[in-house]
Formats: C-alpha cells, sequence, structure tokens
C-alpha cells in the first residue's frame, strides 16, 4: 500500500532531502529528533516533529525501542532510515516490519546477508560479480589464516566480517606481520562489533573506489550508472564524482550489469550501491561491498541521469513498480559533489561545530546545495561533521570542475571552520584535473602540504 | 582554585576507555602537559591537557556527560 505517514529516522542533511521527497509526493513526513537537535532544519520543515531521547546517538538515533515507540505513536504508516544510525540494523528493520509499518529499504534478511562481508562475498560471486582472490569464509585460528595467506599471496588485507568503515582493517605484507597484526584485527572487531570473525583477501595497490547505483522493485534491478570516489581520507570520500571516465564503454557496461544482477539475485526493494575496486593497471574490478541503503553521494547520479532517487525508493517501498526500465535511463554529462564538513582542513581536520552567523548558498544551473543549515543554526558537537554536499552538473568532467571551482568561491559559511579550503585546492590540482589518482592518493597529498600551497596562491 | 575548562563542545569523558580508571584522583599531583580527560566531538576523541599545575580535587564533569565549550571539567588546589 502507497506510503501516507512516514518517519525519518536519521537527521541532518539527509533528514531534509527525504522531507523534500515527501513534500513532492504529497506524503506527510513526521521527523525524529533528539535533545540536542530541537532547532534543527529538518524539525522545522517537516510537518510532525517527534523526541526521541537524549543527546547521545545511543540514547536516540540508534535506538531501536525510541525510535519504534515514536513511529507508533505518531501513526507513521512507514520508516525511512536514512544512511548511517540504523539504516543497516536488520534488527530495526525487522522491528519495523513487525510493528506493522513498511521499512523504507530491503528486507531485514537482506540487510543482514549483505551486511555480513562472508556472505555478501558469496551471494555476489554466486551472482556472477568478480571478487578480490581472499579466504573462502572465516579464518578460524592465526595458523589458519597464515595457510589461507599463503595461497592468496601477499600483501593480504585482514577485515573483520562484521565491519564496516575501515575498522579492524590490517595490511599484512609478509607471514611475520600478519601473525602480528591478525589478533588486533580481531581484538578491534571485537570491541566494535562484538564479533571477533575475521576474513582475508588480496590487497590491490592503489585501487580506484567505483560503485553503481542500484534501486529494485523486488522483482527487476535497473542501475543509474557509476560512480567514481576515489578521492578519500582515512577511508571517508570525500570527492565524488558521476561517471567514472577511467573506465572504458565495455568495462563500465559489464560493471553496472553485474551490480544488477546481484541486486535481482536478492530480490533488492529500494536504493542500493555496489562497491568495487578498479585496478587502472589490469582494467579489472573486484566487488567490496553491498550498501542497502541510500548513500550520502546519490545526488551525482541524481544529476547526470534526471532521477529523484529518494522518491524512487519510496515508491518501491510502497509497493509500486519500477518507474522505468533500464533502456529508459541516460546518462548526461558529468557530475561532482564535495562534502562540506565543520574540520578545519588547516588544523588536522579538527571538528569544529559552530554557530552559523552568515550562510550564502551558490546559485546557478546545474549548482545544488544539500544541506541542512541556515543563519542562527549552533551545530551540536554530538554527531558527525558533514553539514553540507555541493553537487554540480557539467556538460563534460573538465566543465564539471570549472562549474565546482565557481560554485565554491561562491558558497559562504562563517561562523564555523569547514572544508571548503580543501575542495577549492581539490579543483585547481593538476592531479585532480588530470583523473589521475586512486583510493591512496589524498592523503599523501595533505602530507605533502599541497593544501597549504594551494592556499597561498 | 585552579580549574580546567573545557576547550569545545563535546562529550566528557575521565578515562580512556569504559574498562580503564579514570586519569585523575583526588590527591594525585597534575602537571600542565597532563591528560586529565577525552572530549568528544563529531565523533573524534581529543586530549584534555590541564594546562595548570596544582593538586587534583575532583571532576566537576561526570564521565560521559555533554559539556559546553567553556565549562569547568576539573579543580584543582594551587
Amino acid at each position: 500500500m502507497a506510503i501516507q505517514r512516514l518517519l525519518i529516522a536519521n537527521r541532518g542533511e539527509i533528514a531534509v532531502r527525504i522531507i523534500r521527497a515527501t513534500n513532492e509526493l504529497g506524503i506527510t513526513s513526521i521527523q525524529v529528533y533528539s535533545e540536542a537537535d530541537k532547532e534543527m532544519l529538518a524539525v522545522r520543515l517537516a510537518d510532525e516533529a517527534v523526541c526521541i531521547g537524549k543527546p547521545h546517538a545511543k540514547d536516540s538515533y540508534l535506538n531501536i525501542e525510541n525510535v519504534i515507540k515514536a513511529a507508533i505513536e505518531a501513526k507513521a504508516d512507514a520508516v525511512h532510515p536514512g544512511y548511517g544510525f540504523l539504516s543497516e540494523s536488520a534488527e530495526f528493520a525487522r522491528a519495523v516490519v513487525e510493528a506493522g509499518m513498511t521499512y523504507v529499504g530491503p528486507s531485514a534478511d537482506t540487510i543482514e546477508r549483505m551486511g555480513d562481508k562472508v556472505s555478501a562475498r558469496q551471494t555476489a560471486e554466486a551472482a556472477g560479480v568478480p571478487i578480490v582472490p581472499g579466504s573462502k569464509g572465516r579464518i578460524g585460528t592465526i595458523d589458519d589464516a597464515a595457510v589461507v595467506a599463503g595461497k592468496i599471496g601477499y600483501p593480504i588485507m585482514i577485515k573483520a566480517s562484521a565491519g564496516g568503515g575501515g575498522r579492524g582493517i590490517r595490511i599484512a605484507n609478509d607471514e611475520a606481520e600478519l601473525r602480528t597484526l591478525a589478533p588486533q584485527a580481531q581484538s578491534e572487531a571485537e570491541a566494535a562489533f562484538g564479533d571477533g570473525g575475521l576474513y582475508m583477501e588480496r590487497s590491490i595497490q592503489a585501487p580506484r573506489h567505483i560503485e553503481v547505483q542500484i534501486v529494485g522493485d523486488g522483482k527487476r534491478a535497473v542501475h543509474f550508472f557509476e560512480r567514481e570516489c576515489s578521492l578519500q581520507r582515512r577511508r571517508q570520500k570525500v570527492w565524488e564524482e558521476a561517471g567514472a571516465e577511467c573506465l572504458d564503454d565495455a568495462t563500465r557496461k559489464h560493471l553496472c550489469e553485474t551490480a544488477v544482477a546481484l541486486a535481482e539475485s536478492v530480490n533488492y526493494v529500494g536504493a542500493g550501491t555496489v562497491e568495487y575496486l578498479y585496478d587502472d593497471a589490469t582494467n579489472e574490478f573486484y566487488f567490496i561491498e553491498m550498501n542497502t541503503r541510500i548513500q550520502v553521494e546519490h545526488p551525482i547520479s541524481e544529476m547526470v541521469t534526471n532521477t529523484d532517487l529518494v522518491q524512487e525508493m519510496i515508491l518501491v517501498a510502497g509497493g509500486a513498480e519500477l518507474s522505468v526500465s533500464q533502456d529508459d535511463i541516460t546518462k548526461t554529462g558529468h557530475a561532482i559533489e564535495v562534502r562540506i564538513n565543520a574540520e578545519d582542513p588547516h588544523m588536522q581536520f579538527l571538528p569544529f561545530p559552530g554557530l552559523v552567523t552568515k550562510l550564502k548558498a551558490p546559485q546557478g544551473d546545474g549548482v545544488r546545495f544539500d544541506h541542512f543549515l541556515y543563519e542562527g543554526y549552533q551545530i551540536p558537537p554530538f554527531y558527525d561533521s558533514l553539514v553540507g554536499k555541493l553537487i554540480v552538473h557539467g556538460k563534460d568532467r573538465a566543465d564539471a570542475i570549472r562549474k565546482m571551482a565557481l560554485a565554491l568561491t561562491d558558497l559562504e559559511i562563517e561562523g564555523l571552520k569547514t572544508t571548503i579550503p580543501l575542495h577549492v585546492a581539490l579543483a585547481k590540482d593538476a592531479g585532480v584535473q588530470s583523473g589521475d589518482f586512486h583510493t591512496q592518493w589524498l592523503e599523501p597529498w595533505l602530507e605533502a602540504g599541497n593544501l597549504t600551497k594551494g592556499a597561498a596562491s | 582554585m585552579p580549574q580546567i575548562q573545557s576547550p569545545l563542545p563535546g562529550t566528557f569523558y575521565n578515562r580512556a576507555n569504559p574498562e580503564s580508571e579514570p586519569f585523575k584522583k583526588t590527591g594525585d599531583t597534575v602537571s600542565a602537559t597532563d591528560t586529565i580527560g577525552l572530549i568528544e566531538v563529531m565523533k573524534t576523541f581529543i586530549e584534555i591537557k590541564a594546562d595548570v599545575e596544582g593538586v587534583f580535587v575532583e571532576y566537576a564533569a561526570k564521565d560521559g556527560d555533554p559539556v559546553a565549550a567553556g565549562q569547568v571539567l576539573a579543580e584543582l588546589e594551587g
């Protein structure tokens, strides 16, 4: 049944983004908020708002009981999890459905299956998606790890089976390192996820990160082309593009088709992203993981395909068939998104949760600023530092970079430190302009002082 | 009486991790470079140095408390 009252179980810019979609669909929005978030933009914009607990996320946005209780009391018929927080919790998805509501996303079983790295890898392999050579399943003992690593070859990456966000990952160059690092990864995984299970795969040197946006309706899935998100700091994406210029047409087609095959093999419902490593040297790509939710960087795919992915995921959750077939989806031009974080890039990215004293968003054709700021807003210190995303759409990559440089000079946020200077420097950089980068590129670039040089010129 | 204030808003912790002992207890000597606590701000942990010297009296903020910039975290005797 079509959704009529949607509870938004998230905060920040994605909550604002979901409210925009509900407004356009004529759905009533119910925004949850913590005691620290009474003044946030999504609370002001939503049709209704309900407090779900104390500032700390564990007492509010991560508290399943509180969120479900709020949804029932507000008579919501569906829940949108956004990204982060409970968006990849199978337990939460199950609780929503058990309370008689629709979960905007895939089934709890699918979240569980794709959330565990080992079962995700097996599912991908079965669907014909190329995977990095690695262990067949969980590694039992350190001696087992050494035997398996010997077969796969060094350098080898040790990962937490239940992991995410880069935690629990180690790279060993030989057996001696493996024997030191595997126990560390195990205890980190145990502490972070309550599950010390490990698996291993060959470490691809200096790969690119490429991902495919998909949406499924349970029977059929379609892709909205690929994004390249190789510019990362501490495994967090910083600058994202749609599409990936490094791919030739045949590789792009194959990559996108494998993502659709994987989604259809699990009867996927909702928006999802299949992430890959891409090796320029061999023109090969390998499955990393599938994120069973909408992602931060979804707007660039929306820009190049002229689609509203958030509306589409809400519609399919309500039981509608996909509104488009694959042939309807075409890609026009090139889009770039940069993440504006409340951090001081000149001070080791120290978080800076300030009071917004002035805000001027850039205007213009093909320019979009997704954010949750307003003048007089005090950013709370309890959550992620992402405050906005500047998105541009150009006729080609060079045009998009040029547009980004211009839009960045038009974006003014006073009262806090932000990562705008980082993006200004990146847009000017010859390496960025030529597209000659990979996932290990940005950190050495920062260490070499390129940010300071950029600011001086 | 010297006080140690939080340089920024966030969540205060008086110990390195939930299993360890507080950084300081009553009667401890404190030097300026000693770490007396951590502030978690936007998922980043920042060490709070005493910046003053003295004898530790007590924590004014509890472990896990949300704190504002400028809020007193601990009291010393000079």
